[in-house]
């Protein structure tokens, strides 16, 4: 019974939701919030990632640039020109939506890694464009973002509301909002792994060939999921931009594209929780390690490596199999 | 056995959390100053040194007594060059550190990302970085001791100006440095009367700009300015020589180092740029009050580190210093008299230029700090 509550996806946002509400009360100052908000945004992101990674079997190398768009456009279109900070949001994710489509839909009618080369291309031009254009962008030494902003009420994280009653400080507000985005993330990507468009995809991922026999449009399905894990990266940048309250090109470079997909492939491909637990690891490394000083970047190598190593399939999988042996093995022990 | 590992997984997973959320509150006797520089990667040869100065007078500092009769305790975190790394760890020492002031961001970007959570914190905080949007307009918890890229322009378009120079174009690299330095450059330089004829850019990864000088040199300029750092310069200036242009040529302070004139070598000879004192610290006239300190800063790095002082460790000394005596001015580490008492320093004489200090102006220095050098023979010569 056990086992199938495992697999069951539903356990899986349930124990997401749990944990997201009992970590409070682990967290004992506005650091640790700021660092778990930030969990929550990226993690929301690796999940739309994990769909084209995991599912349908592609490689981005240039999400972290759909990110880096939708979060300049957001720190543009509300800084500079003083739109709204929502409409802002799903403006770019339209507009990265279409570029997606427009890079995508050629290439992914080819079999193979074509994506990824293509994907690296735009990144960089990308990249290269919002570090070179420093009268729209601020250039490489970034660009400050105002606060968001909900139907005309402003959302700061320093600041402190008045709700209900209660004084809520604008970080514990923020954390609430990151720990929604991410449920809903999770929710949206697991109705989509578990619609017909999932079916194909995975239908894809295993063999094309067969895919394409039975009557799967692949060029279709993959450029689908494509576009909706690009929007899922601008939606996030966006918010992540108004979060932090200043970027820099940094967040669109091939740098953050590949600390991306290590994230997915750490957690566990295609296992949505799998990939945040990613996400926290690879979060927290650097603060856990930071008193290593000189040696903190080889900990951090020998860590993944070992981890790839060991742990092949990622974090979550590999433990999930652990865990099952271990209760399978239990009434042996019993007898 | 699998409960063995179970149970094993358990230790070390509170372990690590015990090392993530310790709150170390003691006794809270040594004066905490936090800093987070970029130590490693690409802004390495900001960061380095810059650990380096403070790590070391930390030391000193603490043996001939501390400050206020308290130790000095530097935490310091490595960002990389990173801004988002910098601005979690901005996070972290204000919230989890909870430290008294901080000294760091080597870079404009790391400067930048970390600034508004350390207002917000009101921890006074002493940048070490170079553009001018850090304390302009003034943020009245952040402060700075690098000069700014306005003036380093300001510098070289006097210098030009004394000579008689009306026409300039300008070479800079598309890096945060080159950039700003090119935005401040077209800004100023009608003031004095110069009128940029060219304006060219180059990538900071580019192996030859050939082409651009070309422009320059067609455009009929009488002198060419070069605003960047790393090798752009050093190879700008290689191609100056091999295409023969004959024109008065000025560098900025980003190239003010020994290293520069090895990758440049004989090309580099006559050129001008404005730079530290700490270039040619036995060249300072005798009467010059920054001679002794800027002797003292060369002597003691170099004899504790072993390796070739640098112009970016005298910002981090710089703003050691400014700590030091604000703290002691204000005879607590409480924040906002250790912020006030910082904003009213007057006639502090550090390495990189004499400050003073005020509510408008949180950097302190004037264009003068900036001493303009011409390479000769291989040298650094004071010509100003």
């Amino acid at each position: 019974m056990l086992n199938s509550l495992f697999q069951s996806r539903q356990f899986g946002l349930l124990v997401l939701a749990l944990i997201i509400i009992v970590l409070p009360f682990g967290l004992q100052n506005d650091f640790h919030y700021d660092i778990a908000i930030q969990m929550g945004l990226i993690a929301a992101t690796v999940v739309g990632l994990n769909l084209l990674v995991g599912f349908a079997g592609q490689i981005s190398l240039g999400h972290a640039a759909f990110f880096g768009v939708g979060a300049y456009m957001s720190a543009i279109l509300t800084g500079t020109y003083g739109w709204s900070p929502i409409p802002v949001l799903l403006f770019a994710a339209v507009v990265v939506g279409i570029i997606a489509f427009v890079v995508g839909r050629p290439i992914l009618r080819l079999k193979g890694h074509y994506l990824s080369m293509a994907t690296l291309a735009v990144g960089f031009i990308i990249y290269i464009i919002i570090n070179n254009e420093r009268r729209i962008t601020g250039g490489p030494d970034g660009i400050s973002v105002p606060s968001l902003s909900i139907f005309g009420a402003e959302l700061n994280v320093f600041n402190d509301y008045q709700i209900l009653g209660m004084t809520l400080s604008g970080t514990f507000l923020w954390y609430v909002l990151a720990g929604v985005l991410l449920l809903l993330a999770v929710w949206i990507a697991q109705n989509i792994i578990d619609s017909p468009i999932g079916r194909a995809l995975r239908s894809v991922h295993g063999s094309e060939v067969a895919a394409r026999v039975v009557g799967v449009d692949t060029a279709r399905f993959k450029s689908l999921v494509f576009v909706i894990s690009a929007v899922y990266a601008s939606i996030m940048g966006s918010f992540y931009a108004h979060y932090t309250g200043f970027i820099t090109p940094q967040i669109a470079s091939f740098e953050h594209s590949i600390v991306l997909i290590t994230m997915v492939v750490l957690g566990g491909m295609a296992s949505t929780l799998g990939v945040i637990l990613g996400v926290v690891v690879l979060k927290l490394l650097p603060q856990v390690l930071a008193d290593f000083q000189e040696l903190e970047m080889m900990m951090f190598g020998l860590i993944l490596m070992l981890t790839m190593i060991f742990m092949p399939k990622g974090l979550l999988p590999t433990l999930q199999g652990l865990a099952r042996k271990y209760l399978r093995k239990k009434p042996e022990e019993g007898v | 056995m699998s409960k063995k590992i179970f149970r094993r997984a358990g230790f070390l997973a509170a372990t690590l959390a015990a090392g993530i959320f310790a709150t170390s509150v003691q006794a809270s006797d040594p004066i905490k100053i936090g800093s987070f520089l970029s130590a490693t990667g690409p802004a390495s040869f900001l960061g380095d040194p810059e650990l380096k100065t403070l790590e070391m007078y930390v030391e000193k500092i603490n043996a001939d007594g501390g400050v206020l009769g308290r130790q000095l305790q530097l935490i310091h975190y490595d960002d990389a060059g990173d801004a988002s790394q910098a601005r979690n760890f901005a996070s972290r020492l204000v919230r989890n550190d909870r430290v008294d002031i901080i000294i760091g961001g080597s870079t404009t970007g790391t400067t930048m990302s970390a600034a508004p959570l350390i207002e917000q914190a009101r921890t006074p905080f002493i940048s070490l970085a170079g553009a001018i949007v850090i304390t302009e307009p003034v943020k009245p918890w952040v402060f700075k001791t690098p000069q700014s890229d306005r003036m380093a322009a300001e510098r070289v378009l006097g210098d030009m100006q004394s000579r008689g120079i009306t026409k300039v174009g300008l070479i800079s690299d598309t890096g945060g440095f080159g950039s700003s330095g090119r935005t401040q450059t077209l800004e100023v330089a009608a003031n004095y009367g110069i009128e940029i004829l060219a304006d060219e850019t180059y990538g900071p990864s580019d192996t030859d700009m050939t082409a651009q000088l070309t422009r320059i040199r067609n455009a009929g300029v009488e002198a060419v300015f070069n605003f960047g750092f790393g090798q752009g310069p050093a190879l700008v200036t290689r191609n100056y020589a091999q295409l023969g242009i004959d024109l008065p040529f000025y560098q900025s302070h980003g190239v003010a180092s020994d290293r520069f004139l090895e990758l440049a070598g004989t090309a580099a000879e006559g050129l001008r740029l404005p730079a530290s004192p700490l270039l040619v610290p036995d060249s300072l006239d005798d009467a010059d009050p920054q001679k002794a300190v800027v002797q003292n800063y060369k002597a003691e790095y170099e004899a504790r580190w072993n390796t070739q002082v640098s112009t970016f460790g005298a910002y981090a000394y710089d703003g050691l210093m400014l700590a030091v005596m604000a703290i002691e001015q204000a005879g607590s580490t409480d924040r906002e008299a250790v912020r006030s008492a910082l904003e009213n320093i007057q006639g502090y004489v550090g390495v990189t230029g004499i400050y003073n200090l005020s509510p408008e102006d949180h950097m302190g220095l004037t264009a003068d700090s900036f001493r303009i050098l011409e390479v000769k023979d291989g040298q650094w010569n004071l010509i100003d």
